[in-house]
């Protein structure tokens, strides 16, 4: 390992990722060379990953504020007010490169990070959402990275006694060598008790406590911060490992901690390790800290100053503990085993100084490290093939021959097909709350002791992303609250984990600023604040990047849990009843993709108008108590969310009978187009008239369509005087295709 | 009835039964701690789901000298009652308390969903308010649950009735297909010789509320009630 008296050459800057501009501007602010330990230091706090320096000055467009927000972004995640004196915390994180290393470590440890950031809030994890991306299941590497993704998140999550509710996977082969892994948690937390990431109190002991100090995850933080080649999987050493039974033991021990009056500022040691949380609690409360690495516990002996502060072993927590209060605080966490040490104190300089057997190693302003970082406006443009993606001649492509087929091919198409082989590894029941399990359009836990539940999903349709971005970003927050709505929630507040390329490129940068403004003006317009979030770049490898993927976890409220609404239908002899109209939407649709190879065209029209009609019509009908179900359209459009309204409740598929008129529509549009605004519901037929009546008092079109009846799925196209059927299917098929294909797919079989 | 919820480092289960007992069965609930010696007081123990010690080496390997496992020993052999819930049924293997081990799962998988099982013997205190061959659908979740023993031992828990549940299909069949993890003889819960101490695979804790859409857990923990109610009357004459 370099020693700490290595000359600062420009190789050495060029390895720590930092461009000449950068290197001068930390000269300046020390007024002198750094020595090695700093520039490390300064290397992974002014990363892309931790500075945001690419992304800030348009992420400061976003929406943040509203009557309920408890905590926006800065902390380690948001809050948002449910009312009885309790707030849920939640933040959603990627770990895609660790993943695509090394699957199994980089995806438990990426739910290590996230439990971590709600924890040390205050807040006891009670739901986690996976979101994830692979290439197409017909390559060895994509199986091999799949299982080893699934299998992490389970090792983690399931040990740790958080259930993974809910989630949603896509296959694309864009993502085939650049898979990703956002992983989203949330906490339940009283109002009156967050605990924030803050060094306040000048001489305020800092202790460390968790797992020891080891030389894993050396710089992962720029190594986040890098694009990919074929010698990626060399940079395995810079992936942590996990170990989710002393995390358990971290989060037991720090709600204890915080159940006692003795804390002042808690934060994690995540990306950069101890350097990050030093100096942020330390910028945060204007202060300075004083470290002393001689104490800090470690793994292995002959660590230098510059390992130390740059590890990013895991399990590891820095806290600000109120003067006086030391021994209280490591009586606890010796309770729980859990290796603990005073290293250091609050300071009022405003330094950040590390010492080192007596010799001081570093000596920065904690402002500098946290919050001066660089900050760019890179230039952005659209790419040339932009137009070449959305213009799509549709007169090509001949119209649905047999939508029976079709119908059957999205159903296996692992991106619709359900995700049971996944959501079956996962412990998906602990905590006893888990109200609607994963497979239907959102999960939802009750909140103990109150009536009230909370619905939570994880949304963004990366080809609509990619064909417009700014379009894609709409329809995904649209989509995500849809998806809230047809649960019976209100939805109150979002996070983001926005994946993109390489921003340096203007056409990336182009993506990324779109898809910012079209949150935005769906946030506003549903006024759903962003109280969290997390970016991702340089998703790319061998200069191939992946769609723009903006990924949303929203969350909403259900005031009344008995009023939770699931996707499935219930009951022989229900009406149907089709929620919003179809258009010729056939633009970025999975039925192009499936059937003919294409991911082209401009994705759907929404209207924000239409749309919170929509959502306020079905909010009204579930909480009059009128509906048995409701399931919006989305991939796959309004056939396969019939398919998935016979099939995918937990008991026997129940059949269906549907006619639909035509209209002036292409049959493929109207059956697997991907309209918006559109949610399929079912009902007692004495409720009929009085569900109809409310609808129109929406001025929500609706059309009564069929009814719940018999085992197989039939389907009636009417033109004129004329009827045809286009769809008739057991639904015993439609389950078969549907259940095991992804199992299938995932063992090659 | 006064219940101890021990707590292992890692047990995650623990919350979850005393949130039936205390808030929904209206029990007096003592979380104890894995390094207390003392049972003092309490009719019954619940040994929590979970994953003791993080499942290194074995399961339920480490949690067994927790020193309240000494304590545990001789609760059972005063004839308490002692329930283990999955993590709490693999220490109980682990201490002896009852007989066999757990292998991983057939899939390597852990597997989460609901299951059903069939009470094969409704004469014990942790199932006497079933009927007997009663089909019960309660949740399992965990990786090493493929019970297994010695041939001998085997039979000797058959011919006593020491198997209590086994995994069968929604209508009662005791078929291999029914079997979520290998389990030998489709095996999913059994008792100790003296019939006070019952392992068992599946959560009844997670099945107790109609809001979790189920309420077949609810049987496990109103035998142990009426039991202990019956002593005590019986105590009294």
């Amino acid at each position: 390992m370099q020693a700490d008296t290595s000359r600062i050459t420009k190789d050495l800057i060029a390895q720590h990722n930092l461009t000449g501009e950068e290197y001068q501007k930390i000269v300046d602010i020390l007024g002198r060379e750094p020595n090695l330990t700093e520039l490390g230091m300064f290397s992974v706090m002014w990363s892309e990953h931790c500075s945001y320096k690419s992304s800030r000055v348009h992420l400061k467009k976003l929406p943040t504020t509203g009557p309920r927000v408890v905590q926006g972004p800065g902390e380690n995640a948001g809050a948002v007010d449910i009312g009885d004196g309790l707030c849920v915390v939640f933040k959603m994180e990627s770990h895609n490169h660790p993943s695509f290393i090394e699957p199994y470590q980089g995806a438990a440890t990426g739910v290590g990070g996230i439990l971590r950031d709600i924890f040390t809030m205050g807040a006891r994890p009670i739901a986690l959402l996976d979101s994830l991306r692979f290439g197409e299941l017909h390559s060895p590497k994509t199986r091999h990275l799949m299982k080893g993704v699934v299998s992490g998140i389970a090792g983690y999550g399931n040990c740790m006694g958080v259930p993974t509710v809910g989630g949603e996977i896509v296959f694309n082969d864009i993502y085939a060598l650049n898979p990703l892994v956002n992983v989203f948690c949330l906490g339940l937390a009283h109002k009156d008790k967050i605990f924030r990431g803050t060094a306040a109190g000048v001489g305020n002991p800092v202790i460390y406590f968790g797992s020891t100090t080891g030389r894993d995850g050396i710089h992962g933080a720029t190594m986040a911060s890098d694009s990919f080649d074929d010698q990626s999987e060399q940079k395995r050493p810079t992936v942590q490992v996990g170990d989710p039974f002393t995390e358990k033991l971290l989060l037991e021990a720090c709600l204890e901690l915080m159940e006692r009056d003795l804390l002042v500022g808690i934060q994690d040691m995540g990306a950069a390790g101890l350097t990050s949380s030093s100096c942020e609690m330390a910028s945060r409360a204007g202060n300075g800290m004083e470290l002393d690495l001689t104490v800090v516990p470690r793994r292995e002996p002959g660590m230098t100053p510059y390992e130390i502060m740059l590890s990013e072993s895991q399990e590891r927590m820095l806290m600000v503990a109120k003067a006086g209060k030391e021994e209280d605080c490591i009586a606890i966490c010796r309770k729980w085993d859990l290796d603990v040490a005073v290293v250091g104190k609050v300071t009022a300089d405003g330094i950040l100084r590390v010492k080192d057997q007596g010799k001081v190693v570093a000596e920065i302003p904690a402002k500098s490290l946290a919050d001066d970082g660089p900050r760019y406006e890179r230039p952005y443009q659209p790419p040339a093939y932009q137009d070449m993606l959305t213009n799509l001649n549709y007169d090509v492509l001949p119209d649905v021959k047999d939508a029976n087929v079709a119908l059957l091919a999205l159903l296996e198409s692992p991106t619709i097909a359900s995700k049971r082989w996944v959501y079956e590894q996962y412990d998906h029941m602990v905590r006893t709350n888990t109200t609607v399990r994963p497979g239907s359009d959102a999960a939802v836990v009750r909140i103990k002791g109150t009536n009230k539940a909370v619905a939570m999903t994880v949304d963004c349709n990366s080809r609509y992303c990619l064909l417009n971005p700014y379009e894609g970003a709409r329809l995904a927050v649209a989509e995500a609250a849809r998806n809230l709505v047809c649960s019976g929630a209100s939805p109150i507040g979002l996070t983001d984990c926005l994946n993109f390329g390489n921003p340096e490129r203007p056409d990336i940068m182009w993506q990324f600023v779109l898809a910012i403004e079209g949150m935005k003006d769906a946030c506003e317009h549903f006024k759903i604040p962003i109280v969290s979030g997390n970016v991702s770049f340089y998703n790319e490898t061998n200069g191939l990047s992946i769609y723009p993927t903006p990924m949303l976890g929203m969350v909403g409220l259900i005031e009344e849990a008995e009023r939770t609404m699931t996707q499935w239908f219930k009951q022989e002899g229900d009406d149907i009843i089709l929620l919003g109209s179809a258009r010729e939407d056939l633009g970025g649709s999975e039925y192009l993709k499936v059937m003919h190879a294409r991911e082209q065209g401009s994705p759907p029209y929404l209207s924000f108008d239409t749309e919170q009609a929509l959502h306020d019509c079905l909010l009204s009908l579930i909480r009059d108590g009128l509906l048995q179900s409701a399931h919006d359209c989305s991939d796959g459009g309004l056939t396969v969310t019939l398919a998935e309204s016979c099939i995918s409740g937990p008991g026997q598929p129940l059949g269906a009978v549907v006619q639909l008129s035509r209209g002036r529509l292409r049959k493929d549009a109207m059956l697997f187009g991907e309209s918006q605004s559109r949610v399929v519901i079912s009902s007692q037929s004495t409720h009929r008239q009085t569900i109809l009546d409310q609808v129109r008092r929406f001025g929500v079109p609706a059309e009564m369509i069929g009814s719940v009846t018999g085992t197989r799925l039939t389907v009636h196209l009417r033109e004129g005087a004329s009827t045809e059927s286009v769809i008739d299917q057991p639904v015993t098929a439609l389950y078969d295709q549907w259940a095991c294909s992804l199992e299938r797919a995932v063992h090659h079989t | 009835m006064n219940v101890g919820v021990l707590v292992f480092p890692g047990s995650n289960c623990d919350h979850d039964c005393a949130h039936v007992l205390k808030d929904v069965l209206g029990q007096n609930v003592t979380m104890v701690w894995h390094k207390e010696s003392s049972l003092a007081g309490l009719d019954a123990v619940i040994l929590p789901g979970g994953f003791s010690y993080g499942d290194y080496l074995r399961t339920g390997a480490i949690a067994r000298f927790s020193p309240v496992m000494q304590a545990v020993q001789q609760f059972a052999a005063e004839g308490k009652l002692v329930l283990g819930i999955c993590n709490g049924f693999q220490i109980l293997l682990e201490a002896g308390l009852l007989p066999g081990a757990m292998l991983r799962n057939k899939s390597l998988h852990f597997i989460c969903r609901e299951t059903y099982v069939k009470v094969e013997n409704a004469a014990t205190p942790f199932t006497n308010a079933c009927k007997p061959g009663q089909v019960l659908k309660i949740p399992i979740a965990h990786a090493d649950g493929n019970y297994y023993t010695d041939p001998v031992t085997l039979g000797g828990l058959q011919a006593n009735a020491q198997v209590v549940f086994r995994y069968c299909t929604v209508d009662g069949k005791v078929v291999p297909g029914a079997c979520p993890n290998g389990s030998l003889d489709n095996i999913a819960g059994i008792r100790s010789a003296q019939g006070n101490v019952l392992g068992m695979m599946p959560h009844p804790e997670r099945c107790v509320e109609t809001m979790l859409g189920n309420e077949d857990g609810r049987h496990i923990f109103q035998s142990m009630l009426s039991f202990l109610e019956q002593k005590k009357v019986a105590e009294v004459r």
